[in-house]
């Protein structure tokens, strides 16, 4: 049977891919970042997961205007990585999970999720980032990833707590197939931040701070915040944050907080980080 | 809906499916930037690359100017927007910076100082 072993939630800024891309993790401005991170690779590397699920919004890049899915899985044998305008990062493809995939999707459709299924897709850094940051850059990936795709970016996004029911039917589906396999959970985006208009630049580090607060034990109070809390509180494109709230719901009701990291500023944003065991 | 009145938060722009249908092309031309030959042939002539798109004459020309407040008002989507700037070689933080008319360093200065405060920020008259 397979089995949820754990869950990570992390920022997933794309300054930090230019920054390892062009080499420059050493310098004072990034080493701080990466070392935040320093506890949560050796973590990841003892753990050993098969499959990683990976919650994250496309930007703009696998999902034009053309369609909005608000929940989409990847069921590909494979992923791209995306030319998001400065041409595609120099990282090795993303190898999928396609039957666990597939039987997720049935499983959380029945669950009454009805989830848009992914056959093709190219992933951005919304996906990358986050691997980056847990696995640092290896020449293959060390686990494979089934992609859910959250929309963001068209208002409304998911409630935060229909993201966290969607997480505990993750749950199940994952607890009820049949093939022996460690799984982690990553939830990413986040925290305050707000990249458009006169107010670009926001950062709520106490709203941040109380988030994350609340992630073990109290994730039940953080999907009743409302939308426009996080516009209004988080920033436009704090919104993110209700992914966290996947990752927490696919945990069991008791976890372990083993590991915290929040740093200002990562380019325009609050970078968050937390890592959750089941007890 | 009650409570849910988004239009007091200053500086801050919904992208609902209002805006995304008035800014549709003009979020189209910008996901065509994915594509390495459209950024050579945006650059090479952006008048005539931005006829391919059917923009309204107001954001064809806030494209032009680097308006980015202009397009977020015309429909634009940041996310879709920023491929302009990717195409132009900024980052995030410069387009960030220009969107709220501070120069470059003193934006990335607030950013290294703790960003923009939330307090006076919120909007809700008095309650700020």
């Amino acid at each position: 049977m397979a089995r949820i072993i754990g869950g990570a939630a992390m920022s997933h800024v794309p300054a930090i891919g230019a920054a390892i891309d062009n080499g420059r993790t050493d310098e004072a401005y990034w080493r701080p970042v990466f070392k935040g991170f320093e506890y949560s690779r050796k973590w990841l590397a003892g753990k050993k997961p098969d499959v990683a699920i990976v919650i994250y919004n496309d930007h703009a890049n696998a999902f034009p205007l053309d369609i909005v899915p608000t929940f989409a899985i990847g069921c590909a044998e494979e992923y791209d990585i995306a030319d998001e305008g400065w041409g595609a990062r120099p990282l090795p493809k993303i190898q999928g999970e396609p039957d666990l995939a597939a039987h997720m999707a049935r499983a959380l459709i029945l669950d009454e999720f009805d989830m848009t299924i992914i056959n093709r897709m190219d992933v951005d850094h919304g996906l990358t980032v986050p691997l980056n940051l847990m696995c640092g850059s290896p020449a293959q990936w060390p686990f494979k990833v089934v992609p859910i795709c959250v929309n963001v970016v068209q208002f409304p996004p998911p409630t935060g707590k229909r993201c966290l029911d969607l997480g505990k039917a993750i749950a199940r589906a994952v607890a009820s197939y049949d093939r022996d396999l460690n799984v982690v959970v990553f939830g990413t985006g986040g925290m305050s931040h707000q990249l458009q208009g006169p107010r670009a630049g926001l950062i709520n580090s106490a709203f941040d701070n109380r988030f994350l607060d609340s992630m073990a034990d109290d994730a039940e109070a953080l999907a009743r915040i409302p939308h426009i809390e996080y516009v209004r509180e988080a920033g436009s494109e704090g919104i993110e944050l209700v992914m966290w709230l996947i990752m927490r719901g696919a945990l069991n009701p008791r976890v372990e907080e083993v590991h915290r990291f929040y740093h200002v500023p990562v380019s325009n944003t609050a970078l968050g980080h937390i890592i959750l065991e089941n007890r | 809906m009650a409570g849910d009145d988004f239009s007091d938060i200053p500086g801050t722009v919904l992208f609902d499916s209002r805006r995304a249908r008035q800014g549709y092309w003009l979020n189209a031309f910008c996901t065509s930037l994915m594509r390495a030959e459209n950024r050579v042939a945006f650059k090479a002539d952006e008048a005539a690359y931005l006829q391919r798109f059917a923009m309204t004459a107001a954001q064809r020309e806030a494209v032009m100017k680097r308006d980015w407040n202009g397009m977020l008002a015309l429909g634009g989507n940041i996310y879709y927007l920023a491929k302009i700037g990717a195409t132009d070689g900024k980052s995030f933080q410069q387009i960030a910076a220009e969107m709220t008319g501070m120069s470059q360093d003193d934006y990335a200065k607030m950013m290294l100082a703790g960003g923009r405060a939330i307090d006076g920020n919120r909007g809700m008259a008095g309650n700020g």
